[in-house]
Parts: structure tokens; sequence; C-alpha cells
């Protein structure tokens, strides 16, 4: 609850910082208490320890790194596409209003719609190939870059357009020199956010006929009832993905302190 | 006495704002006249139009009646003549002290001249040694100092000042009050000040414009005859603040 007095005391931040690193810990040995007793059943939910051999296992015979590569190049394809077009667009719509006006219907229709529903639209289309899983992240990280972008160009400092108006800063140098460069800030976080957005979609890209990547894996170990490699590709990704967000939140800070002297305080 | 050129002349300056269909008169019959090399401060309370006075000059807000001639030309645009120092430092925060400053200066001059009269300006505001920190590196007093560098660094004939030091601590004001008067007494650029000091009035101009306000009306101009620099504890500092006071007084 919120209290004023002890939001920012030392001792209560201490307090949370143990109860953020305890609490998962108990989470944990539950689990792996109720899986080894049965509480839960074993062929449905494995112990954590059971998916940590699984995951050794896996790592030591190469086959986690065999299909984690794959998909790391089909994201990358589809994320550099969708977060150059996102910027692109995004461009086109914060600063010039007939685009706008003839984008923003569209994608207010299409934003929304999760990628997975777009897989059998893009095997119609692209086939099963390496283009379509490319097509689904693609897709999936074109909207937060997209939306950040256009977020970034349209709140630009009413401030800092006055001073260039008394100034008689021409509007192509206002747009190239203060428009564009005061929406860098947004447009990071929208590749950051578009590089989260591609890695969910492996998965869903994945399932277009594969026979390698990890959201392939997870397919694979569904259809022979495999619990132990399903859970463990699950908690590769989400881990993978924790560690794009936090790496690319360290280069954004880190590219903002160094150009501008600054800390995103949000 | 010789002739001084007026630089700036307003007459009869009407502003009027709709707020939700209602008329609200900002500006009511406003006529000024500041001379080359004058100080002018302006002084009222909040809601007067002063800080619209200056919207006006360079015209970010545009007139409802009456005329402003900058240098004997009513403006139509802004003006390469007058450049705004505003409340806050407004730099370009990716651009360094010396990109900000260049930044303003047009591209018809050539580049080693630009270089020159940045780093002639910067060393005007004592910034020499921070050339090339970004704004988020320097103090807030610091950054409105780079800011009247880049107002200066276009050569205007005339210099608007709108509540400049407002933000800034009481120390820090009372520094670059002293450091406009010494930049004045080097340039000699015509200034309009603004503010809602008025000791800040009396320390820096040759005459303290009072305004009043509903609807916004030049109610009376006290000249500040006082040698340079002034005494804020002085006699007939006093006594002409007295005189500004009563004024607002007397609403």
């Amino acid at each position: 609850m919120f209290d004023l007095q002890n939001k920012n005391s030392v001792r209560q931040k201490r307090i949370n910082r143990i109860i953020a690193i305890v609490f998962p810990i108990l989470v944990i040995l539950f689990w792996q208490y109720a899986s080894t007793t049965g509480l839960v059943k074993a062929s449905l939910v494995p112990a954590p320890l059971t998916i940590a051999r699984t995951f050794l296992t896996n790592v030591q015979s190469g086959k986690l790194w065999t299909n984690l590569s794959v998909s790391f190049v089909r994201v990358a394809c589809g994320y550099l596409i969708g977060a150059a077009l996102g910027v692109l667009v995004g461009f086109l719509m914060g600063l010039f209003k007939p685009f706008n006006s003839a984008l923003s219907g569209i994608v207010s229709v299409l934003r929304p719609i999760p990628t997975i529903a777009l897989v059998p639209i893009v095997i119609l289309l692209a086939g099963i190939g390496f283009v379509s899983k490319v097509v689904i992240i693609a897709f999936g990280s074109f909207w937060p870059v997209l939306l950040n972008t256009i977020h970034g160009i349209q709140s630009v400092d009413n401030k800092l357009l006055e001073v260039a108006y008394t100034y008689r800063i021409n509007k192509i140098k206002t747009t190239f020199k203060i428009i564009v460069p005061s929406s860098i800030p947004a447009i990071l976080t929208g590749l950051r956010l578009g590089m989260s957005s591609a890695w969910m979609s492996v998965v869903a890209a994945e399932m277009i006929a594969s026979s390698t990547g990890i959201g392939y894996l997870i397919t694979l170990s569904r259809e022979t009832a495999n619990a132990r490699v399903m859970y463990m590709c699950v908690l590769v990704i989400g881990v993978i993905g924790l560690i794009i967000d936090k790496g690319l939140t360290r280069l954004e800070r880190y590219y903002l302190k160094k150009t501008r002297g600054m800390v995103d305080e949000k | 006495m010789a002739e001084t050129k007026n630089i700036l002349d307003i007459r009869d300056l009407h502003k009027e704002f709709y707020i939700k269909d209602q008329k609200k008169e900002v500006l009511c019959g406003v006529d000024l006249t500041v001379a080359e090399g004058e100080i002018v401060a302006i002084v009222g309370a909040s809601g007067c139009g002063k800080s619209t006075l200056l919207k006006l000059i360079t015209t970010l807000e545009s007139i409802t009646s009456g005329e402003i001639l900058l240098d004997g030309e009513p403006v139509r645009g802004p003006s390469p003549k007058c450049s705004m120092i505003f409340q806050e430092a407004r730099l370009f925060p990716w651009l360094t002290v010396r990109q900000n400053i260049e930044f303003v200066i047009p591209d018809s001059v050539p580049k080693a001249e630009k270089q020159k009269m940045v780093e002639y300006y910067i060393e005007l505001v004592g910034l020499t040694e921070f050339i090339n920190a970004v704004p988020n590196q320097l103090s807030g007093g610091m950054q409105q100092r780079v800011s009247i560098a880049r107002a200066l660094a276009t050569r205007p004939q005339l210099l608007l000042l709108d509540e400049p030091f407002g933000a800034l601590d009481a120390f820090t004001r009372m520094n670059m009050q002293q450091e406009i008067l010494r930049i004045w007494e080097q340039d000699n650029t015509t200034m309009v000040i603004v503010t809602h000091d008025i000791d800040e009035a009396i320390y820096l101009s040759n005459r303290v414009v009072v305004m009043g306000k509903n609807p916004g009306v030049v109610r009376k101009i006290v000249p500040v005859d006082l040698p340079f620099p002034r005494d804020r504890t002085d006699s007939s500092f006093l006594e002409i603040r007295g005189k500004i006071m009563k004024e607002f007084l007397n609403t």
C-alpha cells in the first residue's frame, strides 16, 4: 500500500529487495515439493530440478543451441524488417498529416490482431518456408516500433519549436534537426519493445512447418508428450526475452547518457 | 541632445483572446518606445499581458490591432533584428553548447566566421570551458547563459527577455543580473526585460514600465536615473522601489 513516509526509506527498500529474492525461491521450492511428492502429476508438471537436468543434457548435446541459433536468425531477419518498416512508416505518419489520415484507420484495425491469428493467412500467401516465418516476426515487431515512433514525433516539445520559429529556422532543418532528434528516445523504446515482441512471435512463426527452432521444439514436445522439454523451452524463451529486454534497456540508457547526459527518468 | 533612434515603437496595441467564445482583452492600447542602447524593464502582476507583449513582438502571437515597429519597420514575422530569451533555457538537449549556438546562426555565414562568433559569445557568458558539454551536464544558471549566448549570436538589435531568471535561485539570479549588465556594457544591446521582480527591474533598467491588468495597460513609466552598478540598499534605489510598489498597491 502507498505510504509516503516509508516510500524511499533504506529499510523499506532493503526489505523489498529481500522479498523480491525470497518469494521466487519459495515458489520454486514449493513447486519442487509438489512435483516430487505427487501433489501434482510429475508427467504434467515436472519438478524444477528435472527441468534443470533436461536443460543441461540439451545444452551438452548441442540440441538446444542448434535450435536456438536457427530461431535467432529468423528473429533477427524479421526484426530488422519489422523495425525498419516501423520507423519508416512512423516517420511518414508522424510528419505528414495526409499519410496519417490515410493509414490510421488501417493501423487501428490491424494492430489488435494477435500474431498467431495471422499464421494461416501468411501460409496462404507466402508458403511454409523461411519467408513466412520472417513475415510473422516482422509483423510482431512492427507495431511497437511504429507506435512509439509516431508518439515520439508528435510529442516534440512545443517550446523548442517556438525557439526554432523565433530564430527563423526553416521547415526542413526544424524537421530533421529538431523533431527527429526529439523523437529518438521514444524510437529507442519502440525498438526495444519491438525486439521483445519479435522474440515473443518466434513460437507462432515456428508453428509453420518447421523442423528446427525453439518454437518447433515446443510443438514437437507437445506432440511427443515430453513435458520436460516443453517446460524447458518455455523457460528458456522467457529468460532470453528477459536478457534481451534488460540488455536493450541498458544500451538505451547508455546511449542517452552518452549523447545527452541524461537518464530516462521513467 | 542628440537624436536617439527608436529600436522598438509600439502604438496603440490591442490583443484579444477568445476562451470558449468569451472575449478576453489582454492588452488594451499599449504605447511604448524603446531607444537604442536602452534597457527597459516591464513589471506587472501575472496576467497583465507582459509576456504576451513579447510574444507579439516576436510574432509568436498575432496582434488584434495596433502596430509594432522594429527599427522603423512593422513586424510581419520573426525578425532577425530581435532575439528572445525565455524563462527556461530551451536548449536542444542532443546538441553541445557549441552546436546549440551554431544552430541559430544562418547557414549563409561562412564556417570559420561562425566558429569565431560562437567562441566569442561563449566567452562573453563565461562558459568557454563547457563548450563541448551537453545542456544536461550544466546547472540551470549555466544553461540560461548558453541561451543568452545563443540569442546574442544572431547579432540582434533588440533582446527580449521573458522572466529570464524566474526559475533560478536567488543567488544565481543576482549573479545573472550582473552578467546581463556586463554584457550590456560590452555589446550595448538594447533589451526589454519582463519580470515580476521589482528589484530586478530597478537594478537592470533605464526605465521601468509598470503594467496594470484587466485589461493590460501601461500604467506608469518610472525612469531610473541611477549610475551602474546599483546598490539595492541605496536610499534613491529604495525610493524608486517605493514609487513602483505604490502603483501596485493602488489597485
